[in-house]
């Protein structure tokens, strides 16, 4: 196959400011995504994602300005998810200049909404955010995987490789899976969630929760990843761009 | 840059101002007609395109244009609907018919079509001239999987440039004043930069 595998790098961002530290040197203002976003393309990454994390709808309003002003300067694709509701939310934040739009919550409460937004603006604009978690005992779900909402700390008790597969079906053009269980332990995805997944969809699939080392993403890669998400190790500088595909490269995966 | 009310143009006109060129996004035909180059924009369905193009009749200001050789870009749903029809979903929808040929699924392991890929394009394009090694971002699950050639000796035969994804593909066709890239060069980085520096750098 002649696709790359996509390093992705994202950022947290509430109320027009990157969340949670970020470690660059000589930046101006480390709290600029648009800053970081623009370091991120020079840096080579694939794709740039925003996580829109804030509470009110006010501060999502800035986001929306964020976005522009993103799509102004780097000419990667940029994915933007947090908070969308709506077919009007993907509208709006397509217009703003994002190239994809994630949806998580909203779509678990209301399914619809996946064909809703891929009948109206295609499904290569659509990444379904599933933020799984491992479940034993009597909530084990089928797969042993299950859904979460609320960064991990509410399960559904929807089984997270259904899930997957059904909003696939709906339409949804990629899929984000974020492990919950790996998520900030920087010990590796969860690459037996991660077969589990790829074995039933079609669709392109995100690696997400876990990152620490360059072989991590090899890991993730031979796994059935056709990308890869990560944040911390990025921001702290554990890892740059340009480590991690020159680790892959010469691991004898496809990178650009 | 055509507006017919489209998705995220935002970055194509950008894209093209950092190569040095003057964007107007507009209806108007007549702004349409006198520009140097006319790009076609276009994400989503294939219907929905031909519906969106329909409103500002489009296919006439890319057809008059054609006509009197001046040159057009068409950009992802902008290159497929210059091609005779699309078959989504089972249902076939007429296109522009600039090209022979049908637009329809990809036959792949994992679809759509998502990412950095590399192309095969001729020795003779002006297009890829310099960026032919180079990876372009595609995001699409059709394709025009064949090229039929034009059947007339007295013209120059289109460049067909190709990519592979469970089977081969046209990424690109340069064909007299009518060029169009299945990838989205906005989005393909320094590439893509170039190749549209390669197409404004052509226009005059």
């Amino acid at each position: 196959m002649a696709v790359a595998l996509r390093v992705i790098p994202c950022l947290d961002v509430e109320a027009g400011r990157v969340v949670k530290g970020v470690n660059f040197e000589n930046l101006r203002d480390a709290g600029d995504p648009v800053e970081l976003a623009r370091r991120y393309d020079a840096e080579g990454a694939d794709e740039i994602t925003f996580l829109d994390v804030s509470a009110s709808s006010g501060d999502r309003e800035t986001t929306y300005d964020v976005v522009r002003r993103t799509a102004e300067e780097i000419f990667v694709p940029l994915t933007v998810g947090g908070g969308v509701r709506t077919t009007q939310d993907v509208d709006r934040l397509l217009r703003a200049g994002a190239d994809k739009v994630g949806v998580n919550t909203a779509a678990i409460a209301r399914p619809e909404l996946i064909a809703e937004i891929a009948q109206r603006f295609g499904s290569q604009v659509l990444v379904l955010s599933v933020d799984a978690r491992r479940v034993t005992g009597d909530t084990r779900t089928e797969s042993g995987f299950e859904v979460t909402t609320h960064g991990g700390r509410r399960g559904t008790g929807i089984d997270a490789v259904e899930w997957a597969e059904r909003g696939a079906r709906l339409g949804v053009g990629e899929i984000l899976l974020n492990s919950m269980d790996a998520d900030g332990t920087t010990s590796g995805f969860d690459l037996e969630m991660l077969r589990a997944v790829r074995a039933r969809v079609h669709v392109p699939l995100i690696a997400s929760g876990g990152a620490g080392t360059a072989d991590h993403f090899v890991e993730a890669a031979h796994a059935g990843a056709d990308a890869v998400l990560a944040a911390s190790v990025f921001h702290f500088r554990t890892l740059t761009i340009g480590q991690v595909k020159d680790r892959l490269r010469s691991a004898g995966v496809v990178v650009r | 840059m055509l507006d017919y009310g489209f998705g995220n143009v935002r970055s194509a006109v950008r894209a093209l101002e950092r190569v040095g060129a003057q964007v107007v996004l507009t209806a108007d035909p007549e702004v349409a007609a006198a520009a140097d180059g006319l790009v076609v924009p276009g994400v989503g369905a294939f219907a929905a395109v031909m519906q969106g193009l329909a409103q500002v009749r489009g296919g006439q200001i890319i057809g008059r244009r054609l006509a009197g050789g001046r040159p057009v870009l068409g950009i992802c749903v902008g290159m497929q609907v210059m091609f005779e029809a699309g078959d989504e979903h089972g249902v076939r929808t007429d296109g522009l018919g600039e090209w022979p040929g049908l637009v329809d699924r990809l036959e792949a392991d994992v679809v759509p079509h998502m990412g950095w890929a590399t192309v095969e394009p001729p020795a003779d394009s002006v297009l890829f001239a310099g960026v032919a090694d180079e990876r372009f971002y595609f995001v699409h699950s059709y394709a025009a999987r064949t090229f039929p050639p034009l059947g007339d000796a007295l013209f120059t035969p289109p460049r067909v440039t190709w990519a592979d994804h469970g089977g081969r593909f046209v990424a690109a066709v340069e064909n007299g004043p009518l060029a169009a890239t299945q990838f989205h060069p906005e989005k393909s980085g320094d590439a893509g930069s170039a190749l549209l520096a390669n197409w404004v750098r052509s226009l005059t």
